[in-house]
């Protein structure tokens, strides 16, 4: 039973990177009707600027602040670099071609992945780089009778009090509510004074951000991180993304713990279930896709059509 | 007194085709004005064009004596004009209050929160049943509501001028007479000027104070309701008169 919890808060963990990725699809998804093919290589990338902070700068941090801001400043640094490649993106890859319609946007997307992938094997090389391992106390929480890494139970923390503030401001606020708008009939929204380039920058500027934070805590959690690993992470959180109803911000939240946890304890407990990990998440989405298109959360998507 | 919305000899175009040719029409401070006419008469495009929507190829607009294409379209509820489209278009996941404040999102920064719950409550007054369903996703709402709702969206940021396109369209007489009714209302007690775009002439005609006939593009006839009442051509071909019966038996 002890294992049985421990894989548990596993797969939360890794769930919610799955989910913090999922969220930029989604948004992207929902106002722009894009798939974002270079948010996975988003990721790689904020997972890649955060380690070069670390290497750079942990030690001068720590020395000052503690080893704690090291860690933290690591994601900050991650995602506001992220929000700004974000930007840029939209900005040259996307902007000019809004008005050629969806293929191209899509092929943009896939030419910016490319892009993208190249640039960061470029910059950091094609091998693994390993986070540093000395980041945080080793020290493990005892909860329960469970052992848990301290690290962990931070990266979790985080991840769930981000999504806590998404899901604040998309569903709360007032632009949240434009952004909605947005997204289900934007001529609409524009007779109704929302500036729709805003709400366009929001998106490509947030989502990206959240995955690049995403990418440092999975650098953290995993150590080792590759130029290419944005592709089937991208896969994954898209994944994640359909099961919990695309274009639905608490579903992709729902979608991707969900589906940590479901890959990671069936990773656990089927023998030899390591090496089909990735194996059993498209199975859910070939699955999902067959029975239940629309997602967990995803009634909504339908009533748009 | 002077004219809030002044449309000279405007052209549009969907491809090839010449939706508006040459219009011209004036709607004046406290005024009704009606776009009468048949499917495909270009009264949409008129509406779209108005608020940005469509391009213009020839002919100016002017809100207030400004040129309205000087403002993107999204800064026009700011200045004062509002869109109630075709179709209500109303959010269907989102819920009915939030529709409503919507409607506010253009001068958001002109309405301070006191102000805006009395706006709420000014427009529950008026469609008490949007209180009763102030939670309810809109989409689950009949269609007489969904039309109120998008008046009421478009009424909260007190415009000057209103662009109703077709509020009759799908809904039972009682409902038309009750959309009717609260027109009339808003006209009289908030002053709101209107330029409505409606198939049902005849209700059309019986609250406005001026209007207009287009026909493939262009402006047929123009005159006083009750002038056009009369006309012969008007009442066989728009008011059901005895023209059409005869022509259809």
């Amino acid at each position: 039973m002890r294992v049985f919890f421990e894989q548990l808060v596993n797969g939360v963990t890794v769930g919610s990177f799955y989910a913090l990725v999922a969220l930029g699809y989604s948004m992207v998804y929902g106002v722009m009707k894009l798939i974002n093919f270079a948010h996975g290589d988003l990721f790689t990338l904020g997972s890649y600027l955060g380690y070069t902070f670390l290497v750079w700068r942990a030690a001068w941090i720590t020395e000052r602040a503690g080893l704690w801001w090291g860690v933290l400043g690591a994601i900050l640094f991650a995602f506001l670099a992220n929000a700004g490649a974000g930007i840029l993106v939209e900005r040259v890859a996307y902007r000019p071609v809004y008005r050629a319609g969806r293929l191209p946007l899509v092929v943009s997307a896939l030419g910016m992945s490319i892009f993208l992938q190249n640039a960061i094997m470029a910059i950091w090389g094609p091998r693994f780089q390993v986070y540093p391992g000395d980041l945080v106390p080793t020290a493990s929480l005892r909860f329960l009778g469970l052992s848990l890494p301290l690290l962990k139970v931070v990266i979790l923390f985080l991840s769930l009090g981000v999504m806590l503030v998404m899901y604040w401001i998309v569903e709360k606020t007032e632009f949240g509510a434009a952004v909605r708008a947005t997204a289900l009939d934007r001529e609409m929204a524009t007779l109704l004074g929302i500036d729709i380039q805003r709400v366009i920058l929001f998106v490509f500027t947030l989502g990206p951000a959240l995955g690049g934070m995403a990418g440092v805590m999975n650098g953290m959690y995993y150590r080792s991180i590759q130029f290419s690993m944005g592709w089937n992470y991208g896969l994954k959180a898209f994944t994640a993304t359909i099961l919990g109803g695309i274009g639905n911000i608490p579903g992709a939240m729902v979608g991707g713990v969900l589906l940590g946890v479901i890959e990671t304890l069936l990773a656990g407990y089927i023998p030899g279930g390591g090496a089909w990990k990735d194996g059993f998440t498209f199975l859910i989405l070939i699955l999902v896709l067959i029975f239940r298109p629309t997602g967990i959360l995803g009634e909504k998507v339908a009533e748009k059509v | 007194m002077g004219a809030l919305l002044e449309v000279e000899d405007i052209r549009v175009s969907y491809g090839a085709v010449e939706a508006l040719r040459g219009v011209t029409l004036r709607l004046k401070e406290r005024e009704i004005v009606a776009v009468l006419g048949a499917n495909g008469a270009g009264k949409t495009t008129l509406l779209r064009t108005i608020s940005g929507l469509l391009p213009l190829v020839r002919g100016r607009i002017l809100f207030c004596g400004r040129d309205i294409r000087s403002f993107a379209p999204f800064e026009l509820l700011r200045q004062g004009l509002a869109h109630v489209p075709e179709g209500r278009r109303i959010f269907p996941t989102l819920t009915v209050e939030e529709n409503l404040l919507l409607g506010l999102y253009g001068v958001r920064h002109l309405v301070s929160n006191a102000e805006r719950e009395r706006r709420k409550e000014w427009i529950f007054e008026l469609f008490p049943v949007l209180r009763e369903r102030r939670r309810q996703l809109a989409g689950t709402l009949s269609g007489g509501e969904q039309q109120m709702l998008a008046i009421g969206r478009g009424l909260i940021s007190r415009p000057k001028v209103i662009l109703m396109d077709e509020p009759s369209l799908g809904l039972a007489p009682r409902v038309v007479q009750e959309i009717f009714r609260i027109i009339r209302q808003i006209h009289e007690e908030e002053g709101v000027s209107l330029l409505l775009v409606e198939q049902n002439a005849r209700k059309a005609l019986s609250v406005a104070n001026y209007a207009y006939i287009l026909e493939n593009g262009r402006v047929a006839l123009e005159g006083k309701p009750q002038d056009l009442m009369h006309d012969e051509r008007v009442r066989s071909a728009y008011l059901g008169g005895s023209g059409i019966r005869q022509r259809l038996l």
